[in-house]
């Protein structure tokens, strides 16, 4: 169906217009003055989806810049659909994550589904056969009445779309505070291979005159105006934006991807652009403003499958699963027979122009015409005020306590049974993390790996962030996620390459949320230097805030790292009994803002644990280089929980590999706190596992390197065993960490808001 | 032994198995489109997993009427061995190759995990590498792999030993507990009344070798180009 676009409405373009389209009096003035008239309804929308918060990172830009984002591997940082860094061997990694939270607290299942398939459409458009997906999801408080059915439908959602594509899901992270309870995160990260000089880009450079061709699903009224609907706070109507949230079909996805991927293995796209967020004006906008050209598009001609849409609708609708490309005209016939072949929709809807003009027609007439540079280059930028977090004092604690201590297993048991530290096997089981069949360490570990398909080469993924790290301290906490994800990458083995982020935060017209802001950035920014780990994609989520409740700081960072040969991969699990456990970087004893305190002291207080980028760095170089000399068999980093939980956790993925492997260990004597060797959350450190006759030459080594290690225990047994404490036995672990989840989802435990 | 790999619009498992039939006979197998109308000379044809025009209607259901399946079911009569996998088997099913049909999982969730399995009737083409009551390892990812039958055909299936593999606990001990999604007496996969076809929702083509997790899929492939050659 195409070719019946109804003629717009003429409506004044009035102020209380003007502000329902999200803008302010003096962007309004600023568009008067771009156009050199006032601009009619159509216009006005695509100015408004053009400069909202989402589409023009007008909050954020500014801050931005300070984000490192070359690197010698770089091959494309920020700016286009996602970041490009070389995998050798003549290919390229092609990444990226990003948000869908508004749409997802909406409607879950569509708002997480058409998050993925946007995102698996940002790599595809590049060229890259997408190749794993990730998932950092945050939930509000278990009690709250509506985070269970928010999980449910997220996680169907996340499924439904990835399964159907078949694209694996390897990996992410999930967890819960009262503070996502009317703003959930969704944020989804994909990986893709390319050969690495065929990446396509969007902008139509040397292309005058070329045909603009859509291709994928047509057409409808869904979505219009999401992207300035993820641009605003949520109040008590936001339940009645569900119409403006898009639809996803997968499988329309698949033929698209699979048509894409065949033509782009041919010379005829010159520029490709998915139609996400805003559409068919965001897509058209950017090629042009990219090559430096104008586009006129025919309205009559787009593929469209509701009757009477006006041009208006055709231009801001969100309709998923479509494409913008401009191709050699010589290889027309020879594109549509690729499209045709796999059923996707095909049409020449526009050609490129020298005009410098956005100039879009409709039943023969002219019904919107914008000059394309402005609309890019003069949307707002704002420097926003802000108020930056003070640093939390920190917490005097009593030294001679240990005798009050609880007992050291019976924390363990409630830290493996709370819901951040829990299994997520629940999640991940509704995923097919196997498809494809390259993937070598799947969800669970410190990072899932895939292996690079045909080669012995692997890609080390994971997405995660600490935001009670980052509410109490924001630069802190900034370069916490940072490191965390690098130290993720390492103790697989990987070399770790760069990172996508994905910056959720509230309502930017707050100072403090702006200082917030200001501070991950800041913290980020030095990680990434310090670890030569730079930023190449991401994205910016604000207004995450219902009813004036922001969500706490949470930068997500989706981390890529490579294994060169996947023999000397490592991984969490223990191998066999006997085995001396290696404590890299050093005692633990900071427990302020640490799971302990959450969950065993009830309280959420002090600094979070500092962090020493350079030691950082050595140790987690360290650690590497061990990992590739073959001198470990088994590596975790130290996080969430402390030292017991890694420890428990590297039991658990050795039962999970059908092997029963305990563990003792010893609190030296010189400790001042138990529970702060045990249970903080010092950083820059791992747990290690190496047979013994490989564990002394591997402490000579790191003292000559300046990493302290020490040996706190050995493997063996089917307990953990804490001596002078207490045991636990591995069985019963796994049911305390697999409990909770399946039965909180059946409904059959009690939570307290 | 020469195979062909039959791809819909929406199978996702076609490239694994062309893998690992590679793996087990040295040469890639034919890649045959939905909408040709004639197979190529092969020992063996392959429904592979995925989402076959999206699962929509009842998956499988628009597949099987895809034309090449004419030909599919024609060289099946003629002897021509048939592996239908996860959706191939709901497409097999749908097309009449095998009998009964995939529901929805009892858990009415997808699943994705490594299940154990015994294996039922080692002999035929596709079993003949395993021992009978051989507890071994694959994966299933569905969400439609409730195998259900009327009683009279899941007494032939269980009276003629059609039924190859079920889903048991790791000890080898069907418990109901170790089923994923609920099918009738465990099955996992069946055989046709000849042994020539055979339909499971479990994936030996991901478990085909160990750097996957693991092997036991192997032997399945590895036999059928040992048979069929």
């Amino acid at each position: 169906m195409s070719g019946a676009v109804r003629p717009m409405p003429d409506v004044p373009v009035t102020p209380a217009l003007v502000a329902e389209h999200g803008l302010s009096t003096d962007e309004y003035a600023r568009i008067e003055r771009v156009m050199g008239r006032a601009p009619n309804l159509t216009e006005l929308g695509i100015f408004s989806a053009m400069w909202n918060e989402h589409c023009s990172y007008k909050s954020s830009r500014v801050w931005l810049r300070k984000l490192p984002t070359e690197a010698p591997w770089v091959i494309c940082g920020p700016g286009e659909n996602a970041g490009v860094v070389d995998i050798g061997d003549g290919q390229a990694a092609v990444f990226k994550m990003e948000s869908h939270n508004h749409p997802s607290f909406i409607e879950p299942y569509q708002g997480a589904a058409t998050g993925v398939g946007g995102i698996l459409r940002d790599v595809f458009t590049m060229g890259a056969r997408p190749v794993a997906s990730l998932d950092a999801l945050r939930f509000g408080a278990p009690g709250h009445p509506k985070t269970r059915h928010l999980v449910a439908g997220v996680v169907a959602g996340i499924g439904g779309y990835g399964n159907c594509i078949g694209v694996p899901t390897v990996g992410g992270s999930c967890a819960f505070d009262g503070a996502y309870d009317g703003n959930i995160l969704v944020n989804a990260m994909t990986v893709g291979v390319a050969p690495a000089d065929r990446i396509f880009y969007a902008a139509a450079e040397n292309a005058v005159g070329n045909p603009v061709v859509y291709v994928g699903a047509k057409t409808g009224r869904d979505g219009i105006h999401g992207a300035t609907m993820a641009s605003a706070a949520f109040d008590e109507g936001t339940e009645e934006k569900r119409p403006t949230v898009q639809v996803g079909d997968p499988f329309t996805e698949k033929l698209l991807m699979e048509a894409c991927l065949a033509l782009m293995a041919t010379d005829a796209i010159i520029a490709i652009q998915d139609m996400g967020a805003a559409g068919l004006t965001c897509s058209s906008v950017e090629m042009a403003d990219k090559g430096g050209a104008g586009i006129e598009l025919d309205l009559d001609k787009v593929p469209v499958r509701e009757s009477a849409m006006t041009p208006y609708e055709i231009m801001l609708s969100e309709s998923q699963e479509r494409m913008l490309m401009v191709i050699r005209p010589e290889a027309a016939e020879e594109a549509r027979a690729v499209f045709e072949k796999w059923g996707v929709d095909f049409a020449v809807i526009g050609r490129v122009t020298e005009t410098g003009r956005f100039v879009l027609k409709a039943g023969g007439a002219v019904v919107g015409n914008l000059p394309v540079r402005p609309l890019v280059d003069e949307a707002p930028i704002y420097e926003r005020p802000y108020e930056l977090t003070p640093r939390p004092a920190p917490l005097a604690r009593a030294l001679d306590d240990r005798a009050s201590e609880p007992e050291p297993t019976a924390v363990l048991q409630t830290l493996l049974a709370a819901p951040d530290l829990c299994s997520k096997r629940w999640i991940w089981e509704q995923y097919d993390h196997m498809v494809m069949a390259d993937t070598v360490q799947p969800p669970g570990g410190d990072a899932a790996v895939v292996r690079v398909h045909g080669t012995r080469k692997g890609l080390a993924l994971t997405a995660d962030c600490t935001p009670r790290y980052c509410a109490a301290d924001p630069a802190s906490g900034g370069a916490q996620a940072v490191a965390e994800a690098w130290r993720n990458l390492t103790a697989v083995g990987a070399r770790p390459l760069a990172i996508t982020d994905c910056l959720n935060f509230g309502n930017p017209e707050r100072p403090q949320v702006m200082g917030q802001f200001a501070g991950c950035i800041e913290g980020m920014a030095e990680a990434c230097r310090a670890l030569d780990f730079p930023v190449v994609s991401g994205n910016v989520s604000f207004y995450n805030e219902t009813e004036g409740a922001g969500i706490l700081p949470t930068p997500s960072i989706g981390g890529l790292g490579l294994i060169a040969d996947l023999e000397r991969m490592c991984d969490p699990a223990l191998k066999a009994p006997g085995e001396a456990l290696l404590l890299v970087g050093g005692a633990g004893g900071h427990l302020a803002r640490s799971l302990y305190q959450r969950e065993i002291e009830g309280r959420e207080e002090g600094p979070p644990p500092a962090v020493d980028l350079a030691a950082e760095r050595r140790h987690g170089d360290f650690v590497r280089r061990q990992i590739e000399a073959g001198m470990v068999s088994a590596c975790h980093d130290i996080s969430d929980g402390g030292l017991l939980v890694a420890l428990a956790e590297m039991a658990l993925a050795a039962l999970d590999a059908g092997r029963t492997v305990g563990a003792r260990i010893a609190v030296p004597a010189g400790a001042p706190s138990a529970a702060g060797w045990l249970f903080g959350e010092d950083q820059a450190r791992y747990l290690v596992s190496a047979p013994q006759h490989r564990a002394e030459a591997l402490m000579m080594e790191a003292e000559g390197a300046g990493v302290p290690v020490s040996a706190i225990g050995s493997t063996g047994g089917a307990a953990l065993t804490v001596e002078g404490a207490s045991a636990i036995s591995i069985a019963a672990l796994r049911r305390i960490h697999e409990e909770w989840l399946p039965a909180y989802m059946a409904g059959e435990v009690e939570h307290e808001r | 032994m020469k195979a062909a790999v039959v791809v819909f619009p929406g199978s996702n498992c076609d490239r694994d198995v062309m893998v690992a039939l590679e793996a087990s006979t040295g040469r890639a197998p034919a890649m045959v489109w939905h909408d040709e109308t004639a197979l190529p000379a092969c020992d063996l044809i392959v429904l592979p997993g995925g989402f076959a025009h999206g699962d929509y209607l009842r998956a499988g259901a628009m597949a099987a009427r895809s034309p090449v399946m004419a030909d599919v079911v024609k060289r099946a009569g003629a002897g021509v061995h048939v592996l239908a996998i996860c959706n191939g088997f709901q497409v097999a099913t749908e097309a009449g190759l095998l009998p009964g049909a995939l529901m929805r999982n009892a858990g009415l969730r997808f699943v994705c995990r490594w299940v154990s399995l015994r294996v039922e009737e080692a002999g035929s083409s596709f079993t003949a590498g395993y021992e009978a009551g051989q507890v071994v390892r694959m994966p299933v990812a569905h969400h439609e792999g409730n195998y259900c039958a009327d009683e009279e055909t899941l007494a032939r299936l269980e009276g003629e030993g059609l039924v190859a593999f079920r889903y048991v606990g790791e000890d080898g001990a069907a418990d109901g507990e170790a089923n994923p999604n609920g099918s009738a007496a465990d099955i996992a996969g069946i055989l046709n009344s000849t042994r020539t076809v055979l339909g499971l929702m479990p994936h030996p083509e991901r478990a085909a070798e160990p750097a996957l997790g693991g092997a036991d899929g192997r032997p399945m492939f590895d036999r059928l180009v040992e048979a069929l050659s």
